[in-house]
């Protein structure tokens, strides 16, 4: 059986898949990898299943001793990453010699890097899922962020080592953006005219106390007009919330499941992966899309991720 | 507010990937009756490509892989759905127990819920005890149940800032509502007592310790009987 040590767990590091999807009515939201595309795309280059378990790192990276030697590839974010001394390529599978160790610094670009090795992670799942979910301390490996000395397994690989690399146009359409597409918000009507210019025109700041829960946003206030009190309902992924207070709060893959503050928008599916990419202090944008372009502008993107250009071999 | 006809419901796309189901906009038990049925059926009968529910006290939010499904077809099956609800049977509801340690370091809101109340910390106690009350639903994190109806002389907004952290089990008053947190994070609810009973267990079959529609009772513990049943 091979293993990774981890010799630094770096800020935050998860075990990770697409997440536990169907417990919403036991209040369990269903987490899972925050940019699902690098995720995915970090598995193929490795050639496991898209939905394998990896290691999700957030704006500084961990250090890993491959005892036993792995065939690993990085996507998302460039963390700088050397395997030993040497640099690696971005989002290109390698095979790690026995003993090697793999350094990540701090990103040079978004906020969440992936590691990807052949055979997947390996933990017990909960309820069909690798997937950590921090707050209830449930998932991943012992529920918890990765510490100093942890032992990871990495689950029975039989391919051998293909040297492929994502097309560097894929990887151009799939990167950050600034501008993030949006839906109207089942509350919508909360927000008067001017509110709803502000919130479209105005740039947001990500804030410091952003997590996997939620992104909170600086920037222009929005005032919901009159003073009515809404019963708590479900709240989807990347609903955009809008507090009392007015800031605005992404809700994110470990959401809460429920709540009860009237939501102005709700960031689109196709670029849900991009808020797992932005770090605190970025800015970003909101436009507004219809339900019907949100859903063809899904459509394009599986198509291109389906592509067969999509990974060089 | 209008009275709700037989299986009547209102649609409203939450996201390019969800849809809200309301019965009416009001929390009422016959809402809550059709919550149930709609949960029960959705889950006896899944929808090809619906991928979570999330019930709450008058909706259900469908949340749905928008590559299989679209909003418009998800509606159509919906109402299938829904004139079916009357015919449909619940399971009885549960009476459960809930021991509570109230007060002191257990419950550091009691005395100044008291005061905004004009009542003694006991009385505070008695009434919250004196009542059954509903699980509308589970929701916020995992095994959190939202409970109703508070007797109203108990009604207390939420603190001004949330707490960063709440201990687990406590046990918490918002608006009419009242509830326990299972994990400790944070909240704004103003917290009376708190219970040994683990909330959440994974390792547990039905891993909840409440149901939505269960009944339950909180039953006073002194801080001895706390740390028995918390060691048990």
């Amino acid at each position: 059986m091979s293993t990774i040590l981890v010799e630094a767990p770096g800020l935050q590091t998860t075990v990770q898949d697409l997440g536990r999807n169907g417990f919403g009515p036991l209040g369990i939201s269903p987490s899972g990898a925050a940019d699902p595309i690098s995720l995915r795309l970090g598995n193929r280059l490795v050639g496991n299943d898209e939905g394998a378990a990896g290691l999700e790192m957030m704006l500084l990276g961990g250090t890993f001793v491959f005892p036993e030697g792995a065939i690993l590839a990085l996507a998302g974010s460039d963390f700088g990453a050397l395997l030993d001394d040497v640099r690696l390529e971005a989002r290109t599978a390698v095979e790690a010699r026995p003993g090697q160790t793999l350094r990540l610094g701090p990103t040079r670009s978004g906020a969440r890097s992936y590691l990807c090795v052949q055979g997947g992670i390996s933990v017990e799942l909960f309820l069909g899922s690798a997937s950590t979910h921090i707050l209830s301390g449930l998932g991943g490996y012992q529920g918890r962020a990765l510490r100093k000395r942890d032992v990871l397994r990495i689950g029975s690989a039989t391919k051998s080592f293909r040297r492929r690399t994502i097309a560097p146009q894929a990887s151009e359409q799939l990167s950050e953006r600034s501008v993030l597409r949006v839906t109207p918000g089942p509350q919508v009507d909360w927000f008067a005219e001017r509110a709803l210019h502000s919130f479209y025109t105005g740039t947001y700041r990500v804030g410091e106390q952003s997590n996997r829960m939620g992104l909170r946003l600086e920037g222009a206030t929005i005032t919901q007009q009159g003073a009515g009190e809404m019963i708590t309902e479900g709240v989807s992924l990347g609903a955009i919330q809008v507090p009392a207070g007015g800031s605005p709060i992404i809700l994110f893959v470990e959401q809460q499941t429920t709540g009860g503050y009237p939501k102005i928008a709700n960031v689109i599916s196709a670029d849900l992966h991009r808020v797992g990419q932005l770090r605190p202090r970025d800015e970003i944008r909101f436009e507004l899309v219809s339900v019907d372009q949100a859903r063809r502008l899904l459509i394009e993107q599986e198509e291109l991720l389906a592509s067969r250009e999509l990974i060089l071999e | 507010m209008q009275t709700l006809t037989t299986g009547a419901a209102q649609f409203q796309p939450a996201s390019d990937q969800s849809l809200l189901v309301y019965f009416g906009q009001q929390i009422t038990l016959d809402a809550h009756q059709r919550v149930r049925k709609l949960l029960r059926l959705l889950e006896e009968k899944p929808i090809a490509g619906v991928q979570n529910l999330n019930p709450a006290y008058c909706s259900i939010l469908v949340s749905f892989d928008a590559l299989k499904l679209n909003q418009g077809d998800l509606e159509e099956i919906l109402r299938g759905y829904l004139v079916r609800l009357d015919s449909m049977q619940i399971p009885k509801r549960r009476e459960l127990q809930l021991p509570t340690c109230y007060g002191r370091e257990f419950g550091p809101d009691l005395n100044e819920v008291a005061r905004l109340h004009g009542m003694t910390p006991d009385q505070i106690i008695e009434l919250h005890a004196s009542v059954s009350y509903i699980v509308y639903f589970l929701g916020f994190v995992p095994g959190f149940a939202y409970l109703g109806d508070l007797p109203e002389a108990l009604a207390t907004p939420r603190l001004d800032s949330p707490r960063r952290s709440t201990p687990r089990g406590s046990v918490g008053i918002a608006g009419s509502q009242t509830g326990v947190y299972p994990f400790a994070t944070p909240g704004g609810w103003r917290l009376i007592g708190r219970t040994p009973i683990a909330m959440f267990r994974p390792d547990r079959k039905a891993m909840s310790f409440l149901s939505v529609g269960d009944r339950v009772r909180f039953l006073p513990i002194s801080a001895a009987q706390f740390a028995a049943l918390e060691n048990a």
